[in-house]
């Protein structure tokens, strides 16, 4: 019994606390990383990629090492990693911004007023030779409108309908998990691929010259059905089963009350996808290159003839090449910054949509 | 939510005829919004077949002066998938870690603008994505590429002579900046889905973060993590405007990724040719996008697949 407890107390004592780095060790291993990253670039005189690169790896490095020495190497090992997590998600808003950037500072030379109400007929270089108009990218403009809104308007009624189904009449029937399952597989469906189909169907019903803003439209809802399919019935499911039970106690019948229930508590979330997904094809190049083709008159009609698309401008234009390669490449930035500003706004829009009807469930 | 009480039978129920009309209407306008949707990847795939098929037989200056067509389309079905690699290499550890971040490091409140930053990635259009690899980023790596030609010329992939910085290698960077997005946020989901009582019954044990991490979420978010890697291999094998763009094609069966002389890709070299084909060309050129949407619907289908799986077993 002595023994043992004598045992006991000849243990040489285990501290409770590990030693640990002061709180405010990143920060001061990060101010010692900018100041080595910095001096490299003074004496070697490169520029901020070096800086950049250099006071990383001292940062990373040094924190390291200095949790080695002082917490073990386990805590050292979890100081790394979140290092490098973080690095990682730096390292991919680095092409966000420098895109942005490129877009906003390249691009906005070229706008102007006349940028937007001019096209590009007759257009050689500068300016038109006969009416010494400046190009611009009207043609573009209402291209992308007509097609986009053309598209929205075949695939919006079949997406929510098809969420419909899936929702309310399929009950995980064989036909909906199947549905269920293509319109996942249906979202990878290359976008030139889809266009390739457009022109298919259309060259063998009207000829094999046949281009039309049409089939641009229906490339884009091969791109858009599954998205608002996907969007719809997740808003679908949010909807509580007593809003439906209730309405049924009242004698409605089942079409009127998703009509007039399920589709209105949905609304928000369904105008938030569709709205996402309209962004989505806004800026597909590869299906109307194929189908809706370029041309440079402004063409109001979807159904005859070839339009011009922003994104195919934008395409066309940088590389065409030859003698008017740098005013051409000036104008495709702009109309990327006009393509971007429109895409941006509508995933903004789409964001307060979301924000404002947000599902009231409380669960 | 499973405790959905099934809307009264019609019989069962002395409704008039007009709600019972309005009911079948309603329904059967439902059901086939739900065919359309099956019948629209159907016709892909058969109105593909039909102006792809002329082709299978094809010689000579239909297929661009090629034997025949699986000469014509191997090269650029290789480039396609060199170039897919490529993007999944830069971006599998990057999408991963940007998860992991917005999952497990962030704080919630901050977690949620983290989330929308990644979205943003994915909504700048693919055509401004070129433009940007084209003009910006391939003339900013080509000193990176001399010195790589110039000092690790003893591995294959990086041979001289480089003489521009628009090769496969800068084309895989591009997809992977915009296979990114779709990685991460599977990636997120899942991480997300770990059981919260796994995360705190590690970190009670006294792990630290990693090692919770390594030990509880990992091995829960195998199968999907898998899966979003899949989905994000099928978006870069589609991916058209940014390679056809970055991309200086050539058609060359190389795993040299700086070199003068670069591969194509199926999508690329349809978008570059379509305007001028014409006749059987056309055919040859659809022929190569049917091979694509097989292999890209493979690709997908196995990583859904894989990630339904995963779902029932959890």
């Amino acid at each position: 019994m002595s023994d043992t407890l004598q045992k006991t107390e000849q243990r040489p004592s285990v501290p409770l606390r590990t030693p640990q780095l002061p709180r405010i060790a990143p920060l001061l291993v990060a101010v010692i990383a900018l100041a080595v990253g910095g001096l490299v670039t003074v004496v070697a005189g490169s520029g901020l990629v070096a800086l950049s690169v250099v006071a990383w790896l001292v940062f990373v490095i040094g924190l390291s090492v200095w949790a080695l020495a002082v917490e073990g190497r386990r805590k050292a090992t979890d100081r790394l990693i979140t290092s490098l997590v973080w690095s990682t998600f730096v390292i991919a808003m680095v092409p966000l911004v420098a895109v942005t950037w490129e877009v906003i500072s390249k691009g906005h030379a070229a706008l102007s007023a006349d940028f937007f109400t001019n096209d590009m007929v007759g257009v050689l270089g500068e300016t038109n030779r006969l009416t010494g108009d400046p190009g611009g990218i009207k043609h573009a403009l209402v291209g992308t409108l007509m097609i986009t809104a053309t598209a929205t308007l075949i695939s919006v009624p079949v997406g929510v309908m098809a969420a419909i189904y899936l929702v309310e009449y399929g009950k995980k029937n064989r036909l909906s998990r199947v549905l269920t399952f293509l319109v996942d597989v249906m979202t990878g469906i290359p976008s030139i691929v889809a266009g390739l189909f457009a022109f298919s169907l259309l060259t063998l019903m009207f000829g094999p010259a046949y281009r039309s803003g049409f089939g641009g439209s229906l490339a884009l809802s091969v791109l858009m059905m599954p998205i608002v399919v996907r969007a719809t019935e997740e808003m679908l499911k949010l909807v509580p089963d007593e809003l439906r039970e209730a309405s049924y106690a009242l004698g409605v019948p089942k079409w009127r009350t998703i009509v007039k229930v399920v589709l209105p508590t949905a609304f928000g979330g369904i105008a938030t996808g569709v709205t996402l997904a309209i962004a989505r094809v806004a800026g597909e190049t590869a299906p109307l290159l194929i189908i809706a083709g370029s041309t440079t008159v402004t063409n109001w009609n979807v159904f005859s003839d070839r339009m011009m698309t922003l994104p195919v401008f934008i395409y066309s234009s940088v590389t065409q090449g030859g003698k008017y390669a740098a005013i051409q490449e000036e104008r495709a930035w702009g109309a990327a910054l006009v393509l971007v500003v429109i895409v941006m706004t509508l995933n903004l829009i789409a964001r307060l949509l979301g924000k404002i009807f947000s599902p009231k469930t409380g669960r | 939510m499973t405790t959905t009480t099934e809307p009264p039978a019609p019989e069962a129920e002395p409704r008039t005829s007009s709600h019972r009309l309005g009911d079948s209407v309603f329904s059967g306008l439902a059901t086939a919004a739900g065919l359309t949707i099956m019948l629209a990847l159907a016709g892909v795939a058969i109105f593909l077949l039909i102006e792809g098929a002329p082709a299978i037989t094809a010689t000579g200056e239909s297929v661009y002066g090629e034997d025949n067509i699986v000469v014509y389309v191997w090269p650029l079905l290789y480039g396609t998938i060199l170039a897919a690699i490529l993007a999944m290499i830069f971006a599998a550890p990057l999408a991963i870690g940007i998860a992991l971040a917005i999952s497990h490091y962030a704080p919630r409140r901050v977690a949620t603008y983290l989330g929308y930053a990644i979205d943003l990635l994915a909504a700048v259009p693919s055509v401004v994505y070129g433009l940007w690899g084209r003009v910006v980023l391939a003339p900013l790596v080509l000193p990176l590429y001399v010195w790589l030609g110039d000092h690790m010329s003893w591995l294959p992939f990086f041979q001289p002579p480089v003489t521009h910085g628009r090769t496969i290698l800068t084309a895989g960077l591009v997809l992977a900046v915009m296979a990114l997005p779709i990685i991460t946020a599977i990636c997120r989901e899942v991480f997300l889905q770990t059981p919260r009582m796994h995360e705190e019954a590690a970190l009670a044990l006294g792990a630290t973060r990693w090692e919770m991490i390594r030990m509880t979420v990992f091995p829960y978010a195998r199968s999907g993590v898998i899966s979003a890697m899949m989905l994000g291999l099928g978006r870069a094998l589609g991916e058209t405007m940014a390679v056809a763009m970055v991309l200086s094609a050539g058609g060359f069966v190389t795993i040299n990724l700086i070199g003068t002389d670069q591969p194509s890709t199926i999508a690329a070299n349809i978008a570059l040719n379509f305007g001028n084909a014409s006749g059987s060309k056309i055919n040859t050129l659809i022929f190569s996008g049917l091979v694509l949407f097989v292999v890209s619907f493979a690709v997908n289908f196995a990583g859904r697949w894989i990630a339904a799986r995963g779902e029932v077993k959890s």
